[in-house]
This record gives C-alpha cells, structure tokens and sequence, in this order.
C-alpha cells in the first residue's frame, strides 16, 4: 500500500510540474491522448506484471505486439476474413506463444529470460518475413473495428474516455481479482517467493507458470490488436519495438519484484501512467526528443532509489522503536516471548 | 605475558548483554575460554547461543559487556576485526563459494600477489599444506561443488587455520554431516586441540558434547545456567541444567491402539536408487521411524511417497486402494501428507504471513465457484491452527520468516493437519528446534497417532527413533535393511542394520 502512494505521488507530481509548465498539457485532446497511451501500454504491462509476479521475464511482448500488427491486418484485408475470425485467430496465435513460453521454461527447465529473448527476435524476423517487410494496415475500412483503439465514452462535449483505457480498466480490475482474491492468484505470489516449499504444498506450480506466460501473451496480443488499430500502418520492421521493456518498466515501477511474489495490479496501472505521463511532458514541454530515453531512465532509477530508501527508513524506524520499547522491560522480561527466537530470525 | 598466559583465560567475555526487538537475547552473559580446550555451548534455541557466537565473531554488536583477548579488552566490531584477532566462526550454513576452487576458497579475499596477479601457485602449495592439518587429501584444484558436505566444513576449517586462527567458533558443524563425516571431523579437532587451538563448539547433539568437551557452559534464557567440568559432563547433567527442570518426564511415551493397514508400497523403487524395490506398510495410529544414516535414502523413499518425484515402479495402496501419484496434489487427495526436512526452503514461504503459510496446502477447500477465495472462513481455518498448535505469534499476518524456528515447524504442521491426513509423514521432524518444541512436537505425533492417524518419520537422532517408534524401518544404502519392533529395537541393533550389519541381531 505505501509503494502505491509512492508511485501515486510521482504521478502527481510530473503531471502538476508540468500542468504548470504548459498549460496546454490540461487540454481535453492532450489528456485523452495520455491516457489512450496509458491504456495501450497498460495493458501490455499487466502480462508482464503476472510474469514478473511469478518469478520470471517476458522480452517478447514487444514483438508480439509487432507480429500481431501485422497479421491482423492481413487476416481482415488481405485474406477477407470477418473480424471475429480474425480477431480469434490472432488472440489464438498469442495463446499459442504464451503456452509455448510456459512449457519451455517450465517442462523444458530454460531460462525466461532466454527463452523470451528468443522470442523477441523469431517473432520480429517472422513478421518481417510474411509481410515481405511491406507496411501494413487497414486503407480506410474497419473504421467501426477501429473504434476500439481511437474511439472514446464522450463525458462532456469535448472530453471522453478513450477505448483503450476502458479496456485497461477491465483488464485490471480482472486481473486484480484474480491476484488477490482467487486461489490461483494466492498460488502464483507463493509459488514467486518460493516454488520448491509451493510444489512441497501440493500446487501445480508448472500449470501456474505457464498461466502467467499465456497471461504475458495474450496481454500483448489484445495490445498488439489496440496498437494496430490505433496506428493503422503497421511497420513490421518496428511496430512494438522496445514495448517489452516499457512494460517491463511499468511493473517494476508498480512495485514488481524482479525476485518474484511480489506486485499489485494498481501499481503497475499507476506505473504505465507515470510512464506515458513523462513521455508526454518531453515532447510538450519542448524537451529534445533525444534525451526521452534518458529521462524515463533516469525517472525510473530515482523512483526505485527512492523506494528503496523509504522502505529502509520504516525499517530502521520501527526496529527503534521495538528496541526502545524493549529497553524498558529490561529487567522484567517476559519469559514467555512471542516475538520468536532471535537466532533463528536472522 | 608468558606468566599471565597460565593464568588470564585466552578469551573471556563478561556481562555481555544483546537485545533485539521485543526481546533480550543475552542478559549479561560470561564466558571464558583457555587455550587448546574445547568448550561447548548448549542451550535451547533462543538460549542466546548463536548470538553469543556472532558477537565474538564480530557479526553482532553487544549492547553491554566486555571481551577481552589474552586479558586485554578488545573491541571486535566487525568479522575481519575478529579474523585479525585469530578468531573464526564456522558458519552453519557454509560460506564457501562452491563454483570455486578450494584453493581459492581459502584465501578468497586474501590472494597472495605477485607482480599484481594472483599467485595461483603459492595459493595451491599454501592450501595443500593446511589441508593436510584438517586430514583432507583432496588436490586444492579441486571445485567445492565436488566435495561432499562433510569435507566443505573441513575446508571451512582450514580457512580458518589458513588466516592463523587461534580460536574456532562451530555452530552446529555436524548437522549436516552423516556419522562417519561427524567422525573424522572429532578427529581434527581433537588434533587441533592438542596444537593449541581452542575450539568453541556449539551443538544441539549432547552425545557429542559429551565426548569432545573440556568444559559445557550451558545457556538458559539468554543468561548462565550453569558450567559443567569434564567430569560433570553427562547428558542427564546438561539437559537438567537446559531445561530447569527434571528430564524424566521427556521419556513418557503413551500407549496406543494400532488398527488396520493405512499405507502399503510394494516393490516401490525411487529413481535415487533404482536398483532398490522398498517393500513396506504403516497402519492406522502407529508410528514408524525410518531410521539410517544420511544418504539411505530415507528422504528419497518420503519424497517418492509423496509424489514429488515419481516413483519408477511398484504399487503404493492407500486404505486398500491402489493409487498413482503423478504429482503431489494426488497424494494429499488421498490423504498424505509430508512435512519435510528443510522447512524454510520446502515447508515455508517465509516472505508470507503466517496466516497464509497455514492455509496454502489446503487452499482448494476454500475455493468457491469460479477459483474465488472465501477469505473469512481461510483465516478462521488459519487461527483455529494457531490455536490448536499454540503457535507463537502477535499476529497471524505475521510474515512466517520472522517466526522462531520450533514455531515454524508447528506451522509447517498446522498447514497438513487442517486437511485431516490419514498419513502423515515427517522428515526430521525435530532438527533445529529447541527441546520444549520438540516435546511439544512428540506430544502432537502421539496424540494424532491416538486419533488413528499412520505416522512414519525419518529422523538422524537414535534417542528420537527409539523414544517415538512403536516400529523403525532401518535403510542402508537404499534398501530396508531391517525392521525392529519395539522389544527388539536398541540402539545397537538400529546402527547395526544402518551401517549394513548381515542381520544377525534381528534375529530375522
């Protein structure tokens, strides 16, 4: 709960500077766009999140983002699919890496993070490979499909909220539903911590893993479907570049350890949200763009640093004052401590 | 200087006084130490042992006190200032890097240099020599991750030796170390004794601390309950002084009824030792040990029962019904249940709280429509555990890293036995726990034994075999080498099939 303070009030704060800074960043067009980029990153995010949970890495969403940009658009417009099919099929492809992943990491032993690497790059040359490396898209059709990424709820007459946020919505309170209150979830955080005493406890760790590398994947299918209909030229060359990683940054932003067990769904939503809020304040406070990667980095390490610091600070503060407290029950004790054997808590 | 030698205790510490959060560990502790003896600490956990031994090791800082060297006061406030004062503690988890070479090992942070690069021949000659002091003939090329268990704590030793240690500080060496390992290691420091080192020596294994000592300080509560000469030193002496109180009482044991078979395997063969087909049953309300030195088998045969690694062949029938595990959530359906040997790595989530440690086994039952957790009627489950076992806690979220170690170990049981098993199995049930929790562990296996449930239980101490079993199973090198009821079941007959012995004392 304190981490989601924490990350809250680095929201607050880049969005405050820079309201301050330039007022057009309170513009109804420019805060729907924020968030519409929150949406579309969160969302990708979330996969990462319950990877990330579960102890391992997924480096590949950015290119399924990328693969699933492109085969969308050559399911509905070159093949003349309908739209369910389409959509299925690509959700489907997703499912299809997000299980291969689980099953490689799990039955096979591999590494995540190798596993996932190579992902990265045989998703990316694949997508190159069908498209022949042609930019993709959907012409002016589709424009009721497209909706879904640039659409939005109008509130007032010229603010609304974009689609892709709402499904960011949806996605999250789901997937905090299950993290907190389903017995899965339950599983997933202890298996993350330690998944020798969780297998010793009768959990099938392995279906759970591969759940939360299916999870990955089909995030960043939904989000691949989003991104693209949302650009609507699709570069297989670059589409989804680097996404991976802004995910990434995202969870561990939220609270995600990279150790395993630990994260919250909210965080990682708050997280996505400092991310793209930043990005947007370079590119309106007239920042150059050059340095964007160079202040998100610098944003994130400060963030975590910061973090770090507080936790250490509560730390040392409540040993303080537990030893404070037993210094004036020195000469009694209780004999019949419950605060457990020293020698064994170390 | 010379004089004083004689007279002045080489290490002496006095009123050492250490508290953490809510609770004093060390109440103005003394002790003192002569040179070439071997003095043992015992105490139950949480007496203040090993925080005494980190203090002068320099681990932990005293609140209050002082510890002098050779009568001089010293101040040792961190690890290397006790290395430069010729002390070392030999850690209970070992500190060896084991993808390095032992070589490297023993001087890691001091490489001897020449010309800016380490010199890797003086370290392999230096290393070769003071092996040789702790008995090991083993190539200093050799990597650590080679080694068995028993010689790491050899070159642990050697380290030491290595960087001039004067004073040895072991907690806990041999419980890890199967007999013959223990062996060779009473071995070297009975010879590091006669050279002049002085050993402080810290073990929960009283028999042991029966046949080193010079001296046993015992510890009670954090404070001094008493020393003991060497010829005081008997395990009646120093339990009495441990507990405070008279020891008959620990060796009650109640009679029980024994009903109809609970758990057969037939021809069971673990993949640890293929060539071994195990053959044996447990019935309703008894308890089996499973008695045998370390690397029978004996924690290969629970894990093959329980499913976590999959037997090669042979049947395994539960209340007269034939079973297949393919994995550990079978077993518990048909009402097993393993509490194994680490429990901080395989019993516990420690980064968890209490509460959901407790309930994590049984977590399904608690399961609605949908995966939904009932999260009212977990955590009645969890505190009717905590309850019912008397585990100490402020809380039930309390994070299950922070507990003490016999509470643990009641949590680790308090996990299976909300799900009711038929079969429970332990593996070393006790190790690491102080004695009032293991008496208070016995008493919850009688009693859950008196409620029909089969009990088999691996354990390394003869004293807990012979005390709790109404019949052990004694494995040797993977088979079942024997099995003793209770009239015939002793210490020598148990050790006698342990070790491989023909048979002839069972009379079988």
């Amino acid at each position: 709960m304190k981490h989601i303070l924490g990350i809250s009030g680095l929201l607050v704060a880049v969005f405050l500077f820079t309201a301050l800074l330039e007022p057009n960043f309170l513009t109804a067009y420019n805060l729907q766009n924020t968030l519409r980029w929150t949406g579309l990153f969160g969302i990708i995010s979330i996969g990462a999140a319950f990877v990330i949970i579960t102890g391992g890495i997924d480096l590949s969403s950015g290119s399924v983002v990328g693969l699933v940009g492109v085969l969308l658009p050559m399911f509905l417009v070159g093949q003349g699919w309908s739209v369910p099919l389409a959509l299925s099929a690509v959700l489907l492809v997703s499912l299809g890496l997000g299980l291969l992943h689980g099953v490689l990491v799990t039955r096979m032993r591999l590494q995540p993070f190798v596993v996932t690497l190579c992902g990265l790059l045989f998703y990316r040359g694949i997508a190159r490979w069908i498209s022949g490396d042609q930019t993709q898209g959907f012409g002016g059709e589709f424009a009721g499909l497209r909706q879904l990424a640039i659409g939005r709820l109008p509130l007032t007459d010229t603010f609304g909220l974009p689609m892709p946020f709402l499904v960011l919505i949806v996605l999250a309170v789901l997937g905090g539903l299950f993290l907190n209150y389903t017995v899965w979830g339950r599983y997933m955080l202890a298996l993350g911590h330690n998944e020798e005493a969780a297998r010793f406890s009768g959990i099938n760790t392995e279906r759970m893993v591969i759940l939360a590398y299916v999870f990955g994947a089909v995030t960043a299918g939904i989000g691949g479907v989003l991104f693209a209909l949302d650009v609507n030229s699709v570069q297989p060359a670059v589409h989804g570049n680097f996404y991976e990683l802004y995910a990434i940054a995202a969870a561990v932003l939220g609270g995600c350890s990279l150790r395993g067990g630990e994260g919250s769904i909210l965080g990682v939503v708050i997280g996505a949200a400092v991310l793209r809020v930043l990005y947007n304040a370079i590119n309106i406070l007239g920042i150059p763009t050059q340095l964007e990667f160079a202040i998100i980095g610098a944003v994130i390490l400060l963030g975590v640093m910061a973090d770090e610091l507080v936790k250490r600070f509560a730390a040392a503060r409540s040993t303080a004052r537990r030893t404070a407290l037993s210094d004036a029950v020195m000469d009694d004790p209780p004999r019949d401590s419950a605060h457990g054997d020293p020698d064994s808590t170390l | 200087m010379i004089d004083m030698g004689a007279a002045a205790p080489l290490l002496s510490a006095q009123g050492i006084i250490r508290y953490f959060p809510g609770v004093a560990a060390l109440r103005a502790v003394d002790m003192h130490l002569h040179r070439g003896e071997v003095l043992s600490v015992v105490g139950e956990n949480g007496a203040g042992k090993s925080t005494l031994m980190k203090i002068l090791a320099g681990v932990q800082q005293p609140h209050a006190g002082r510890i002098a060297l050779e009568g001089r006061e010293v101040s040792i406030s961190t690890s290397s200032q006790a290395a430069e004062l010729g002390i070392a503690l030999i850690h209970q988890e070992l500190n060896l890097a084991d993808n390095l070479s032992v070589g490297a090992n023993i001087f890691l942070g001091r490489e001897p240099e020449r010309l800016g690069w380490m010199d890797q021949r003086r370290i392999f000659e230096a290393s070769e020599h003071v092996l040789a002091r702790v008995g090991l003939a083993i190539s200093p090329k050799m990597r650590v991750r080679h080694l068995p268990i028993g010689r790491r704590q050899l070159v642990e030793i050697a380290k030491a030796l290595s960087a001039d240690a004067r004073i040895l500080i072991m907690d806990e060496p041999t419980s890890s170390l199967s007999a013959s390992e223990a062996g060779v290691l009473f071995e070297v420091i009975n010879d590091l004794r006669s050279k002049g080192v002085s050993i402080i020596y810290v073990s929960h294994r009283l028999q042991e601390v029966e046949e080193l000592s010079d001296r046993v300080l015992v510890l009670r509560d954090g404070e001094n309950a008493g020393e003991l000469a060497r010829e005081e030193i008997t395990h009646d002496a120093m339990v009495q002084k441990m507990v405070g109180r008279d020891i008959s009482r620990f060796y009650a044991r109640t009679t029980h009824s024994i009903g109809s078979t609970a758990l057969k395997a037939d021809g069971l063969v673990t993949q640890a030792w293929p060539g071994c087909p195990l053959t044996f049953n447990l019935r309703a309300g008894e308890i089996v040990g499973l008695a045998g030195l370390v690397g029978a088998g004996r924690t290969e045969l629970l894990r093959a029962l329980f499913g976590i690694d999959r037997a090669l062949r042979g049947r395994i029938e539960v209340v007269g019904k034939e079973v297949a595990f393919q994995r550990v959530s079978d077993a518990i359906a048909a009402g097993l249940a393993l509490v194994p040997e680490d429990r901080k790595q395989q019993g516990l989530v420690l980064e968890l709280a209490l509460r959901y440690n407790l309930t994590l086994a049984g977590l399904w039952r608690h399961r609605q429509i949908g995966g939904w957790l009932n999260r009212r009627r977990e955590v009645e489950d969890a505190r009717r555990m905590i309850k019912a076992l008397a585990i100490k806690t402020p809380t039930d979220t309390r994070r299950a890293g922070l507990l003490s170690g016999g509470n643990q170990q009641k949590a680790v049981l308090g996990k299976w036995l909300s799900l009711r098993p038929r079969v429970l199995l332990l593996d070393e049930p006790t190790r690491g726990v102080d004695i009032g929790a293991k008496q208070e562990i016995y008493q919850m296996m009688e009693s859950l034994a008196g409620e029909g449930i089969a009990i088999l239980f691996a354990s390394s101490e003869m004293e807990e075999i012979l005390r709790m079993s109404d019949r052990v199973l004694v494995m040797h090198e993977g088979r079942i080498a024997g099995e003793l009821d209770r009239d015939a079941m002793s210490e020598e007959a148990v050790m006698h099939l342990a070790t491989g012995g023909d048979g002839a004392l069972t009379g079988e």
